[in-house]
């Protein structure tokens, strides 16, 4: 547990030195991703230790999200303003986004094997 | 007996431990009531947390800052979080590397459509610039979207709700579009599943068929990717086209 999560730390320290000197886009732990999984591909995956906290840590996930959700109470007022025009916005988003996903993916893989 | 209470109130809210213990306790009691709903998506165990801290903040008139002092010991563990993804993305790059002239252009495609039209329709229908940069990032994982949102100037906390909201539109609309499309191939189904629905519409589809539902597991952190990586340059040309 001590090393996985030493080298999670890590890696996400590293993303977040690395978006901020570097001026990059890129919110730091997903660079801190993207070197993990540098790592694992060059390492051949990870161990058995590590696949078993990280899968760990990711069953609880959702938990990880409540206290960021609850600040919620802070926006209630913006919530209740913006309500319409966001739900609009995710329905034909969301539907836009499907469409086009499914329909490229299936135009592209035709006849490639499953 | 009041004024020991009133003690008591005041020593609680500057220890770290009232938040840190409140959303253990919340999250697990959502747990519960979210098993006795069965797969319903709208008995999410988060969101359900989330409305009992709530209305326990509400009720109580605890500032969010107070609870927030013992909650942020959980939330730090989000961006470690946010990496261990990796370890489920690294299962699926055999995968990746086979179909990857057909998936990366799909989930690219879908990612920048979604994003571009959430933003465009709501400008145009008169949300605020914040509510905007807020649902800009709302088909990526929760996690990744989070970061996104605070990277551009959005709210985290907003972009939370958008995102659930939007894992719910999706598995409501996955059949009917696929329907309409024609897209019967249950690798696009799943790949259009994970790219505009996450984690959410992933597990339904995986309910229906296992490709489906691998082929969404790497539309989730592919998506994360290429979405933190196109939301920042929207960002850019909305502040661009529209200065404040």
């Amino acid at each position: 547990m001590l090393r996985t999560l030493t080298i999670l730390i890590a890696c996400q320290f590293v993303g977040e030195v690395a978006a901020r000197a570097g001026n990059l886009p890129l919110p730091g732990p997903v660079i801190g991703l993207v070197l993990l999984l540098g790592w694992l591909i060059w390492r051949g995956g990870p161990d058995a230790e590590m696949r078993e906290n990280c899968s760990g840590l990711l069953r609880h996930l959702l938990l990880l999200f409540v206290p960021a959700g609850v600040g919620i109470v802070t926006q209630l007022d913006v919530l209740r303003q913006n309500l319409v025009p966001a739900l609009v916005a995710i329905v034909v988003s969301t539907a836009l986004g499907l469409g086009v996903t499914g329909w490229l993916m299936q135009r592209l893989s035709r006849g490639t094997r499953r | 007996m009041n004024h020991g209470i009133d003690f008591l109130w005041v020593y609680l809210q500057t220890t770290p431990l009232l938040g840190l213990g409140i959303t253990l306790l919340a999250y697990q009691a959502a747990q519960k009531i979210s098993g006795r709903f069965g797969a319903s998506t709208l008995a999410n165990p988060m969101l359900i947390a989330v409305g009992l801290i709530v209305v326990l903040l509400l009720a109580t008139g605890t500032p969010y800052p107070v609870y927030f002092q013992g909650a942020q010991y959980i939330h730090v563990l989000l961006g470690p979080a946010t990496v261990a993804l990796a370890v489920p993305m690294y299962a699926n790059i055999n995968q990746i590397h086979r179909s990857a002239a057909a998936i990366l252009p799909a989930i690219l495609a879908g990612s920048a459509v979604a994003a571009a039209s959430a933003m465009a329709i709501a400008h145009l229908l008169g949300a605020s610039r914040q509510t905007v940069l807020s649902l800009a990032p709302k088909s990526v994982t929760t996690p990744i979207a989070m970061g996104i949102a605070e990277q551009i100037g959005g709210q985290p906390s907003l972009t939370a709700v958008f995102v659930l909201l939007t894992g719910i539109v999706s598995i409501m609309l996955a059949g009917p579009v696929a329907r309409a499309l024609g897209v019967t191939d249950w690798r696009a189904v799943g790949l259009a599943a994970g790219t505009a629905g996450h984690g959410l519409a992933t597990a339904r589809v995986l309910l229906l068929n296992e490709t489906a539902g691998a082929f969404g597991g790497l539309a989730i952190g592919l998506n994360g990717l290429f979405t933190s990586l196109i939301v920042p340059l929207l960002a850019e040309a909305m502040a661009w086209l529209m200065p404040q």
